[in-house]
């Protein structure tokens, strides 16, 4: 299997399998007690916690919430500041983002929350006046991705940071950097956002965990009631095995982020001209506009994705289209939607992504192995 | 050679699913979504929802073959769907999983076999298809109390040569020990009745919400012209009914008929039902052309046994089907298939009765 879905998920590193191993092991304890096993465990988590600061660029390791996952990073960051002291505050976002911030909003909405979600050209690429108009003095927070899921397509950060300040200094910065950090420098400083979500898996750390940097002094309702762990804002028996395997993934991910970019950007711009070559009517989604090295979004004018998809897997390689409904079944795009592409075009939309594990030939092959399918299919 | 196989969660199905495997196809089992209940998500209830896919999924991964679900819900839901409320508001009765195989699961299911990178259709119906010098052929179960050759009328020579049905050849009983003996999750599982987009509720609830203008309130007639009450819809009747007429009469009264134009129900007695035959519409013949003899039988309900006939025809893709004895309740928008023994000869859609 050719996997070409890493935008999707990732394999796990093996640095991360190391750091974890003991965590599945003899080191089970619970960080919240008094014995040595609990404090062997709070040992690992709170180094862990220091590390993740460190690598986010965070002031203090408390700035540092471990979640379980980006979905649950970018609920408690969205509907934590729109709901923070019994207020029911306004929300500018975007209509691209991932439903994690769109169903977050929506759910506000029903609480009598002001929402405006701002729109994209044809490229994907942001209206930032139109963003700058909606903030008021009453939005608690605006929360714009790093970069999409499906497109790839870059936010220009510290420039929309600039703008929150400028409109509203009370007013949150909020991104969702999932699909981003594995492959862009994302800090503190070099994104100018208050509060940052991050998942794991996408990065080579296992599934359900994530984190979401935020201040120690931003108010937040949190999300997930109980214990009271995490200061509060998120209740629940720490994933130690999971948080460390996360902040070893993290560690690698950074170390290695300017090779990984070079390497795996090659292998996409190989990838995209070795399909186009082959399959010249190929239109590739948002070509012109800034995107991550990772992804390539495009096009078979005629072929539906889904029976393209299908016939890909029986050629043994993995790629992906929009998002998967409980079904299976393959759901129309939000994204392309907002970017106005017409139903039909983006039901033939595909989206293949390399990863830190993708090996330097992938993208020649899978240009070769996907014309040739289509060939097949013509 | 590969074979698609609509599976769609129930034992049928399932079975179909791994007799073509056993017979040394690569199977690629599928499931089509073709109604949607809240956000868009499959229903929860009704046939084709969330847990049959699940079930037809569950019963992929026991037999280790790839499996997708394919996205109809666009195509269903005009083709079958609204279709189904047009003919509602015309004063008929239709049958939407006749039109369903008709529109979706035999046509753009089937021209799509090939892009999937299959040699042929499977499903789970109850039917044999027969190759020989002449052709192909369709022919009845072996089961006949699960016959289900009236709804694959529509099928022709190009469409049998790409459809296999290996249910047909056994008994119910024999599928569910087949279902059993491979340890599918399905074998108990009871046959689905109702139709697969109207779940919970009835038709007449789903159609007034969906269709609310082919309602169509009017009078309640006998056949000499007197009003009895004003009635609801011309939706909550069928020809041949008797119950449920919103009426206390002292004989048995039957519907003989639905104007939908003036919405129109007119009463009859039981010897008013009876009809010397119909117009057919829309006919095909599985052979590709009409057979030699007009002699036939006839089938003008899913559930009827088929009964002798005579057929002519009306010009213009119409047959006139003209009953040996006379026939009760015929209901236009079902459909008349035609047979001569076990062979499907044809069918098409009833426009109207002749009296």
């Amino acid at each position: 299997m050719l996997y070409l879905d890493h935008a999707a998920t990732t394999e796990v590193r093996p640095e991360t399998r190391a750091a974890m191993a003991p965590y599945l092991g003899d080191r089970f304890g619970n960080p919240s007690g008094v014995h040595a096993t609990s404090r062997q465990a709070k040992n690992a988590l709170e180094t862990a916690r220091e590390e993740a600061a460190e690598l986010i660029g965070a002031a203090h390791p408390l700035e540092i919430v471990f979640t379980g996952g980006g979905t649950e990073a970018d609920n408690l960051a969205v509907v934590g500041s729109a709901l923070a002291g019994g207020g029911r505050g306004a929300v500018v976002t975007t209509a691209v983002e991932h439903e994690a911030v769109l169903e977050s909003v929506a759910f506000l909405e029903t609480l009598g929350c002001r929402v405006d979600r701002v729109g994209v050209d044809a490229e994907g690429r942001l209206r930032i006046d139109d963003l700058a108009g909606r903030i008021r003095d009453d939005t608690a927070v605006v929360s714009v991705m790093a970069a999409n899921n499906e497109t790839g397509v870059r936010f220009p950060l510290a420039e929309i940071a600039d703008v929150v300040k400028q409109a509203s200094p009370r007013t949150l910065f909020h991104t969702d950097a999932v699909q981003a950090f594995i492959s862009e420098e994302i800090t503190v400083s070099s994104t100018g956002a208050d509060m940052i979500s991050l998942a794991a898996h996408k990065f080579g750390g296992p599934k359900g965990v994530g984190l979401l940097y935020v201040p120690r002094e931003v108010e937040l309702e949190p999300v997930i009631h109980g214990g009271g762990q995490e200061l509060g804002r998120r209740s629940g028996t720490h994933n130690v095995a999971g948080i460390v395997g996360m902040v070893a993934a993290m560690t690698a991910t950074v170390a290695d982020r300017a090779e990984m970019r070079e390497r795996v950007g090659k292998i996409r711009d190989l990838f995209e001209a070795s399909l186009r070559a082959a399959v010249p009517t190929v239109a590739i989604t948002a070509a012109d506009a800034p995107r991550l090295v990772q992804h390539s979004h495009f096009r078979v004018p005629g072929i539906a994705a889904e029976t393209l998809l299908i016939r890909l897997d029986q050629a043994g390689i993995g790629a992906a289209a929009g998002s998967a409904c409980s079904s299976g079944a393959i759901e129309v795009s939000h994204v392309l939607a907002a970017m106005g592409m017409d139903e039909v075009a983006a039901g033939e939309c595909v989206r293949v992504s390399f990863g830190w594990s993708s090996g330097t030939d992938d993208g020649r092959e899978a240009a070769e192995r996907i014309a040739s399918v289509v060939r097949e299919m013509r | 050679m590969r074979a698609l196989v609509a599976m769609s969660g129930g034992v049928d199905s399932s079975v179909a699913a791994a007799l073509m495997l056993e017979q040394g196809y690569e199977v690629v089992g599928v499931t089509l979504k073709q109604w949607e209940g809240v956000d868009g998500q499959m229903p929860l209830a009704g046939c084709c929802t969330v847990s049959d896919s699940e079930d037809a999924r569950r019963v992929a991964a026991q037999l280790d073959i790839p499996y997708y679900v394919l996205d109809y819900v666009d195509e269903f839901t005009e083709k079958v769907v609204d279709h189904f409320g047009e003919m509602y508001a015309d004063g008929k009765t239709p049958n939407p999983c006749i039109e369903c195989n008709r529109r979706v699961r035999f046509s753009v299911l089937l021209d799509r076999t090939a892009a999937l990178g299959c040699d042929v259709l499977v499903t789970g119906h109850h039917a044999r298809i027969r190759h020989d010098d002449d052709g192909y052929h369709l022919i009845k179960a072996v089961d006949g109390t699960k016959d289900q050759s009236y709804v694959l009328h529509m099928l022709d020579q190009d469409d049998l040569a790409r459809v296999r049905l290996p249910i047909g050849e056994m008994p119910k009983t024999k599928v569910r020990e087949r279902a059993a003996a491979m340890g599918l999750r399905t074998a108990a599982k009871p046959d689905s009745q109702d139709l697969c987009f109207v779940g919970e509720g009835s038709y007449r609830d789903f159609i007034r919400a969906r269709f609310p203008e082919a309602a169509r309130p009017g009078p309640l007639v006998t056949s000499d012209g007197t009003v009895l009450t004003q009635h609801d819809g011309t939706i909550d009747f069928t020809i041949g009914q008797r119950k449920g007429l919103g009426v206390a009469l002292g004989e048995r009264r039957y519907v003989v008929d639905i104007d939908a134009a003036t919405a129109t129900v007119t009463l009859g007695s039981k010897e008013e039902l009876l009809v010397a035959g119909c117009v057919v519409d829309d006919v095909s013949f599985v052979a590709g052309a009409p057979p030699q003899s007009s002699e036939v039988d006839v089938k003008i309900r899913y559930r009827s046994p088929a009964v002798p006939a005579r057929i002519d025809p009306a010009g213009e893709g119409k047959w006139r089907v003209l009953f040996a004895k006379p026939q009760s309740a015929v209901a236009p928008g079902q459909s008349a298939v035609l047979y001569r023994g076990d062979e499907v000869l044809g069918g098409g859609v009833i426009s109207e009765s002749v009296r």
